[in-house]
């Protein structure tokens, strides 16, 4: 007699009400991601800037001859200009194929077939590249303002700046929303990740290289909203009380960002479907 | 909203459904009633089959008409259908990098079960659809056979009351699709789920399934149950004969016979009532035709389908 019967049998247990398989593909997605030992190594690079940042923390906390080293706001907002390339890395390695591979594999249909709806999908996919570009952005951010509370045993830099904690959530949100965005719309473009990567990276680089041409025809840089990087620094620079860099308006580079994850979610909204129609 | 709990109320219903791709119409009006059981639902490629199921899980809005699954209205409680309904697409469909208990646990796990359940429930659901064996393997290294009890297993893994296969034997070998119908035939006999079976193969239908729904260029061209559908049909005969074929056809229609070719060289002639051999044979000695074979058979499902698209 079987010790356990393996045949199919009815099931008589719990079931969670629709609306929390968004938590399942984002909490699979992650582990997914944790799981690969080159994801693990980027994330490593990602936070070395914070070792190094934390370093020097410590050196000017404890060494009066090095306080040209004192942490400044400048320094918080180089930390988010530094880290630029590692959001470029994670955006590229984990979203290229959120949903390029889906559409690939025919995995949609599936999804779809289960409870949940399509904005329950893009919302697990776009928590997975969500938390994993905080985590190398908004995360080592806080964690460095408090590695400066805990090697200076004082409040007063916190004090001083305490625009700092909203400042630094701000700009990280800012940041990792328009990627991620951007990022799954490419995605669900394609069946193939490595063509997204490509597509996402081109479309960095040519909106930055049409700008620095234009500046360098013009002399002025007010031309600056073409360029999605552009709008970032931008934004960034008077989110962290800064004089902006370019002469554009910032509130066009507010637009700007808002009109690119607009027309990100409608591209999503679009082309997430259980069945796709070619007419 | 009336919940199932009658043995005989439908376990999906459409009420003059239209669906439009585009300009194209490719569900047109369709009334159909599906109860409990396994009912088939059989049509040449691009009957519009999968659409209907489409609509029916709510992947396509139609233009017109309702439709209701499990007593669930599909445009307004698509996901309280889709918690108590497995659906086995037609084409290939998986989860790249993950092996068969995790993707199958993870569909689980999206389906709503905690999950622990959902691991146990893919191991066994594995087990079932004959994947044990393989269930570590990466899905990318299936073959097709394999792809389709991994489809199969994913739409079984949180219990639903109804499945929707889509083409459930395509592509695989004799004995394989042989173990897939006595799956599909286990699942509704013995498990209680019901099962709508969408196949261009009667073979498959005829096995499996009580009751058909035949369509064709989206519209339903018959439906019931398969033993009135062919029971409805009037006598048969298989016939072969050595002459002119084409004026011995022509002179059985002149009677009122409906003749049908096979692939092979005899071909089946439906009489009408009170006609028998002794009436073929005559129409053949006028036609001066000889007649070589002649057999009394059944109706068959094919007969009901090639009658049902106006195929001769």
């Amino acid at each position: 007699m079987p010790i356990h019967d393996q045949t199919y049998r009815r099931y008589t247990g719990t079931r969670m009400d629709p609306g929390s398989a968004w938590l399942v593909i984002a909490r699979v997605g992650m582990q997914s991601m944790f799981s690969r030992k080159l994801f693990l190594w980027v994330m490593l690079a990602a936070w070395g800037q914070f070792f190094v940042r934390a370093v020097i923390f410590y050196l000017s906390a404890n060494f009066p001859n090095l306080d040209v080293l004192a942490p400044s706001v400048e320094t918080f907002r180089q930390f988010f200009e530094i880290q630029e390339i590692f959001v470029l890395f994670v955006t590229v390695y984990v979203g290229s194929g959120l949903i390029a591979n889906d559409r690939r594999s025919n995995a949609l249909q599936i999804y779809l077939s289960k409870p949940l709806t399509r904005a329950e999908y893009v919302a697990g996919k776009l928590t997975i590249l969500l938390v994993l570009l905080l985590l190398v952005t908004l995360v080592p951010a806080l964690a460095l303002l408090v590695m400066e509370m805990m090697f200076s045993a004082s409040l007063t830099f916190l004090r001083t700046n305490l625009f700092l904690i909203p400042a630094i959530t701000l700009y990280a949100l800012v940041e990792v929303l328009l990627a991620a965005f951007t990022m799954l719309a490419l995605s669900s473009l394609t069946t193939s990740a490595r063509y997204t990567a490509v597509l996402y990276a081109g479309l960095l680089f040519f909106t930055s290289a049409v700008f620095n041409i234009l500046r360098g025809a013009t002399g002025s840089s007010m031309l600056a909203w073409l360029s999605l990087p552009a709008n970032l620094e931008q934004i960034g620079d008077v989110i962290f009380r800064l004089p902006p860099r370019f002469e554009s308006p910032w509130l066009l580079s507010v637009f700007v960002v808002a009109v690119v994850i607009g027309l990100s979610a409608l591209v999503l909204e679009r082309r997430v479907r259980g069945v796709e129609v070619v007419t | 909203m009336t919940t199932p709990a009658d043995p005989m109320t439908p376990v999906a219903r459409l009420d003059n459904v239209s669906v439009r791709y585009g300009r194209q119409d490719v569900l047109h009006d369709v009334a159909a009633i599906f109860p409990p059981g396994t009912v088939g639902l059989l049509g040449p490629n691009g009957a519009g089959k999968s659409t209907m199921l489409k609509a029916l899980l709510g992947f396509v809005r139609p233009t017109q008409g309702e439709m209701q699954v499990l007593g669930y209205d599909v445009a307004t409680s698509p996901l309280q259908i889709r918690a108590r309904l497995g659906y086995m697409p037609e084409s290939d469909g998986h989860i790249p990098g993950m092996n068969a208990v995790s993707f199958v646990g993870y569909c689980g796990q999206l389906a709503g079960l905690p999950r622990s359940d959902a691991i146990q429930r893919a191991h066994e659901v594995l087990h079932y659809v004959g994947l044990g064996e393989a269930r570590y393997r990466n899905l990318e290294t299936y073959s097709t056979g394999m792809k389709q009890r991994i489809k199969l297993a994913q739409a079984l893994v949180h219990d639903p009351d109804l499945l929707f296969l889509d083409e459930p034997t395509n592509g695989m070998d004799p004995k394989g699709r042989d173990e897939m119908l006595e799956l599909v035939t286990d699942l509704a006999t013995r498990k209680g789920v019901s099962l709508i079976l969408s196949s261009h193969l009667l073979p498959d239908v005829e096995a499996t399934c009580e009751r058909v729904i035949v369509m064709h260029r989206g519209a339903i061209a018959t439906q019931g149950s398969i033993n009135e559908l062919t029971e409805r049909r009037r006598q048969v005969f298989e016939i072969r004969i050595k002459g002119d074929l084409d004026r011995y056809v022509q002179a059985l229609e002149a009677t009122g016979a409906e003749c049908h070719g096979t692939d092979e060289d005899v071909m089946r002639v439906f009489v009408s009532p009170g006609q028998g051999p002794r009436d073929l044979f005559g129409v053949a000695m006028n036609q001066n035709v000889q007649v070589r074979h002649l057999r009394p058979s059944v109706p068959t499902l094919e007969d009901v389908f090639a009658e049902a698209i106006g195929e001769k």
